[in-house]
């Protein structure tokens, strides 16, 4: 990750014409087990939500249909359009503290600490909370946020305030802070990644042109660094995007955003409006990364 | 070595309280889950005592915790060997193009970035409208596939990317046949980049919630267990819990970092120089 001789090695070997057919044959055969699994998890579920969102349901059952029911429900209710802001209004917000975030401790770690044991060593420390359990970092915050919490406790003891604040907990400021917790290390990760490989020579020029340390950053690092900030948006905007369980967690319930319609109508075994709504959710999802990809070749910065 | 600037230490300052902020939640309930037996989920504590943890080893207190356990490991496994496999194989089939092959890394891409419930519904519907059961080791271990597999493939690609095909060249050049320049010459130099694809089959696996929740059936997974217990433990033992999985997530990192470091270790000490280039 932390090599900068990113030599692309398509040029391997890319056979005359008469071998075309058997390197195809041979791609394919090292690309089948990936091809399936993805047809039959990936591209089956969405083809077979798609169908389901045009079917009838009854309190017990569903039945296939053709029927444009399930969208114009929702369409024709506000609580869809409603909860579809509440998520992107997620989404935003998470976006930018995430990203100051992530882009400071990069930052830190790319061009301000010297050695590159320690860079790992610290980036490491950093990325051990992802492979632990989601759940669990999220249950982590209630003795923390709770009327009793820490948090509570301790600003009334300074004298900050005299009644525990009650929004600490199962509201939007919860529901955003476990995402940002949750979350941040998507932003860090890419951009510490596209940050190693700016070249430090570049940086020594606009500090020998008379660059201030802010003129560097915005002038110099900050472009170079745009790939990994998209690819770390992507990933931070659709995982806010499609969750569910951390705004039914950290909400206690009070808030609702896509993934919760989805969930609940699960819930009453409504499948088709179910369907219906992750469609929708779907489409959003695509047309957000979409526009992003216009910005950045995913293909060209790994 | 010049003096460090002023920023070094506002972002130093800055970077340990991403930490605190990191670690914190998680520290706090590692001390929370030590309450004595009459503590609640808050502080104050009241006394210490290993009492939840003993809890947890008892049947009736807390459900069926190893069952989901040993359920959850054996299907990390599962995922882990299956994302290293596969995940390979596709590396090394997008060294060329292939036709079909930018369809292929675009659904890469969608399986990444897709909500996760829509994996879990749409595998759902499948099972029950063809009649099938869902369960954790068929459709929930497909599901989670579709997870594990964008990372292991974007860490095949971003090694391939930086791979010098003059070794395989150099071997096929000593009359080595594709399956031994394979076995010998391509798959030790990306061995440690297969030990990170393990860890992250298995701890994504390990930690997966969204995506096995429809597909799992009746038996649970440890995440879906523990998120059950948050509905209706209102006991530390959920802490000690917690606590216990955080640990054994730390073993496992610890375990892959460690073979990271061996094999590493083992290569200097054998001398050879496969990925290090001419000197």
């Amino acid at each position: 990750m932390t090599d900068s001789s990113a030599t692309p090695s398509t040029a391997a070997s890319a056979g005359s014409p008469r071998f075309a057919l058997s390197s195809h044959l041979t791609g394919w055969l090292m690309a089948a087990p990936l091809a399936l699994v993805l047809t039959v998890f990936l591209v089956a579920p969405i083809v077979m939500i798609v169908v389901v969102s045009f079917w009838g349901a009854t309190e017990f059952s569903i039945y296939p249909a053709f029927q444009f029911d399930n969208y114009e429900f929702l369409f024709g209710s506000d609580v869809t359009y409603r909860v579809f802001f509440n998520t992107l209004k997620y989404a935003a917000i998470t976006w930018v503290f995430a990203l100051l975030i992530g882009f400071t401790v990069a930052y830190f770690l790319a061009f301000h600490v010297r050695t590159q044991t320690w860079q790992i060593a610290l980036f490491l420390l950093c990325t051990i909370p992802f492979w632990t359990s989601n759940i669990i970092r999220m249950i982590s915050w209630i003795p923390f946020l709770g009327r009793n919490g820490l948090a509570n406790s301790t600003l009334i003891s300074w004298g900050v305030i005299d009644e525990p604040l009650e929004w600490l907990l199962f509201s939007d400021f919860s529901v955003i802070l476990a995402f940002v917790h949750l979350y941040t290390l998507f932003m860090v990760v890419p951009i510490f990644n596209t940050m190693m490989r700016i070249d430090k020579s570049l940086i020594e020029a606009a500090a020998d042109a008379g660059a201030t340390g802010w003129q560097t950053l915005t002038h110099v690092i900050i472009p170079l660094t745009k790939p990994g900030i998209m690819i770390g948006t992507i990933f931070v905007v659709t995982l806010v995007m499609g969750d569910f369980i951390t705004v039914r967690f950290m909400s206690g319930s009070q808030s609702a955003n896509v993934g919760r319609m989805i969930q609940n109508d699960i819930g009453l075994l409504q499948y088709p409006s179910a369907a219906a709504t992750a469609v929708i959710l779907l489409v959003t999802v695509l047309m957000v990364i979409g526009l992003m990809l216009r910005f950045v070749d995913i293909r060209k910065e790994l | 070595m010049e003096p460090r600037p002023r920023s070094f230490y506002i972002l130093a300052a800055f970077f340990t309280l991403f930490l605190i902020f990191l670690y914190g939640p998680t520290i706090t309930i590692a001390i929370l889950s030590f309450q004595g037996p009459t503590g609640g989920l808050t502080f104050p504590m009241k006394g210490t005592s290993f009492h939840w943890f003993r809890d947890l080893f008892e049947q009736q207190a807390v459900g069926d915790i190893w069952g989901s356990f040993s359920r959850s490991f054996l299907l990390g496994l599962m995922v882990m060997v299956t994302t290293v496999v596969v995940s390979v194989m596709g590396g090394l089939a997008f060294r060329k193009r292939f036709a079909g092959s930018s369809v292929l890394f675009y659904l890469i891409i969608t399986s990444l970035v897709i909500p996760s419930i829509l994996i879990s519904l749409g595998v759902g519907l499948i099972w029950s409208q063809s009649g099938l059961t869902v369960h954790w080791s068929t459709s929930g271990f497909g599901a989670q596939l579709t997870w594990t597999l964008p990372f292991g493939l974007l860490i095949m690609f971003a090694v391939f990317n930086r791979f010098d095909a003059s070794y395989e060249e150099a071997a096929r050049d000593l009359g080595a046949t594709p399956w031994q320049t394979l076995r010998h010459v391509v798959l030790p130099i990306i061995a440690p980049s297969l030990i990170g694809v393990a860890l992250f089959g298995f701890t994504l696996s390990y930690d997966e919630f969204a995506r096995t929740l429809l597909t799992s059936g009746s038996h649970n997974t440890l995440p879906l267990e523990i998120f059950g217990m948050t509905t209706n433990v209102t006991s530390p033992v959920i802490f000690a819990l917690g606590t216990l999985t955080t640990l054994f997530s730390f073993v496992v990192i610890a375990v892959f970092l460690g073979v990271v470091w061996l094999t590493d270790r083992r290569r200097k000490a054998k001398g050879s120089d496969a990925g290090k280039g001419l000197v």
